[in-house]
């Protein structure tokens, strides 16, 4: 290390700084008293770097790069404050943009570094912009679908698979022929376009419940593809922050598939919900027990312990609120109220809490399905809000269940099951739910918030 | 300050299995601003995209401002948006107050 400038010295010590602020970031994220101080740690951590960066002796013009951090800024606070139930889209949006600025950084040292690219930089530039641009339009298309601009049904056709595999093949061996023969200027667009239509129909044959292992898949390959881009420019601190980001969408994603008892392939590949239609739905009509407010209201006053079991149902008729007003009559009577939260509730991890935390109740209340799942048995009643095969019995018994071996909120072991539900209509992927014609379940028929809202108000008498 | 491509992959590995080790303990109740706090730490591609667009290239100048400009807007809004975000979100988890009847 000779004639290195003082100022490369202070950038290195900025970058060492911010990965250990990073990593700290991570960590303190662990428990929610601490969580604070762990965006704090990685703000400065970021601040730090960037500015570090700026100090760098290479860049000559500095125009262009402040109106484009000043445009991002501004880009990027209305992407803050959008609405809590637009979480998961804006989160999809944002792994987007992530694999956007890597696919264009990969793009363009390509053709200042081509002809002269050894092979191994190759191999990794390829994977950077593969990656890269199919999280970026995977992840615009995994956006489109959560904000229901795109049909949200899965759209399969014969042969979809083998048509996207042969795809994503036909990329890696061209990018196999660029590390053969870098000179081959002509065959860079192809690894750049190739995944880009790759990562559209690898989201088509997707349904809006298979979206948070879908999403969280997505996290991991924009992280993977922003450690390759650390590969290419040879930065520790972004092979870090990369490692760290794709560590997390695959543990996130593996979750997820647990969740629903099947594998990433499985998810990607499989279209879940399209052949089971014929087999569901052909069920005899059996009879329900329905109640009303006023009986539903009678039934939880008189318990001791109520579990509420929410699902995306509750956050598409946005009765998030309604459920808290339910939460504080409960409790001013006495009742012991928690929730129970399957993994893949909502649309992406975690989903059902961040808007119960908005809607101001206690994240010590919100209980994920191991925790909560030895309290069924003593539980009087588990009110089930806009959550169908998550609650699925038939997930136990049945062998013949498309669900069968998926882990569920053992809600039929309660003394009564309660289920607010529009109607009869069977959920994803048109699966029958034996739990609605258990003698102890009373289904509740209306719209969640609604309904959540009269309960309230036969509870709540009149004096508030 | 280069390095090599060994090194590299050490520095990967060591980081991948320090993120499966911090991550891992993460409760599940905060997968959702986990996400968007690690979105918001990727972003500082950020870093790579300003060399491109700053520095002085001697053929292929243009394009390098151009994809460099775009992807500084691309990450900045993920750098801001995700911070903004995540620090809402965490501000919202509250344990049950005394003051609770």
């Amino acid at each position: 290390m000779i004639n290195v400038p003082a100022t490369e010295y202070v950038i290195e010590v900025t970058y060492l700084i911010a990965t250990a602020l990073f990593i700290l970031s991570l960590k303190w994220l662990s428990s929610p008293a601490t969580a604070r101080r762990g965006v704090f740690a990685g703000e400065i951590g970021m601040l730090l770097a960037v500015v570090g960066t700026l100090l760098h002796h290479g860049i000559v013009e500095y125009k262009w790069i402040f109106i484009a951090l000043v445009l991002g800024s501004i880009i990027g606070v209305p992407l803050g404050e959008v609405a809590m139930t637009a979480v998961p889209q804006r989160t999809a949006l944002s792994h987007a943009f992530g694999a956007l600025c890597v696919t264009l950084v990969g793009t363009a040292e390509f053709y200042l570094r081509a002809p002269d690219v050894p092979p191994f930089m190759m191999g990794v530039l390829s994977m950077e912009v593969i990656l890269g641009s199919l999280t970026f339009t995977g992840s615009l298309m995994a956006a489109g679908k959560l904000q229901e601009i795109l049909p949200q049904r899965p759209i399969t056709y014969k042969g979809q698979n083998f048509v996207n595999l042969g795809l994503l093949g036909v990329a890696i061996v061209i990018a196999g022929a660029l590390v053969a023969h870098p000179g081959r200027i002509q065959l860079f667009p192809v690894i750049v376009g190739i995944p880009l239509v790759f990562g559209v129909m690898m989201i088509i044959p997707i349904g809006g419940a298979d979206m948070p292992t879908v999403i969280s898949l997505l996290n991991s390959y924009a992280g993977l593809s922003a450690a390759a881009m650390g590969f290419v420019l040879q930065s520790k601190l972004l092979i870090i922050a990369g490692a760290l980001d794709g560590a997390s969408g695959f543990i996130l994603s593996v979750n997820m598939s647990k969740a629903m008892n099947r594998s990433f392939s499985n998810v990607l590949f499989g279209a879940f919900g399209q052949e089971q239609h014929a087999a569901a739905a052909t069920q005899q009509a059996r009879s329900v027990r329905s109640a009303t407010p006023e009986e539903a209201a009678a039934i939880l006053a008189a318990a001791n312990k109520v579990v509420i079991v929410p699902g995306y149902g509750m956050a598409v008729a946005q009765a998030q609120h309604k459920v808290r007003e339910l939460y504080d009559a409960l409790t001013k009577r006495g009742v012991d109220v928690k929730f129970g939260i399957h993994p893949v509730a909502g649309r992406m991890p975690g989903h059902m809490n961040v808007l119960l935390a908005e809607a101001d109740i206690p994240y010590d209340k919100l209980c994920d399905m191991e925790e909560i799942n030895g309290d069924f048995p003593q539980t009087d009643v588990a009110l089930v809000i806009g959550a169908n095969d998550v609650t699925n019995p038939a997930a136990r018994t049945d062998h013949s269940s498309p669900i069968f071996g998926m882990p569920i909120l053992d809600v039929d072991k309660a003394r009564t099951v309660m289920v607010i539900k529009r109607s009869m209509a069977a959920g994803f992927a048109g699966i029958e739910n034996p739990l609605y014609y258990l003698d102890k379940t009373l289904m509740l028929f209306g719209d969640a918030k609604n309904f959540v809202g009269s309960i309230v108000r036969e509870l709540g008498g009149h004096h508030e | 300050m280069k390095l090599d491509l060994l090194t590299s992959l050490y520095v990967f590995m060591l980081a991948a299995f320090i993120g499966f080790e911090v991550i891992r303990r993460v409760s599940p109740l905060l997968h959702t601003p986990l996400m968007s706090l690690t979105n918001a730490l990727d972003a500082i591609a950020v870093v790579g995209a300003i060399i491109l667009a700053g520095e002085y290239h001697a053929h292929g100048a243009l394009l390098a401002k151009i994809l460099g400009t775009i992807a500084i807007v691309a990450a900045t809004s993920n750098i801001v948006g995700g911070f903004l975000i995540t620090d809402r979100m965490l501000r919202m988890f509250k344990a049950s107050g005394p003051k609770k009847p």
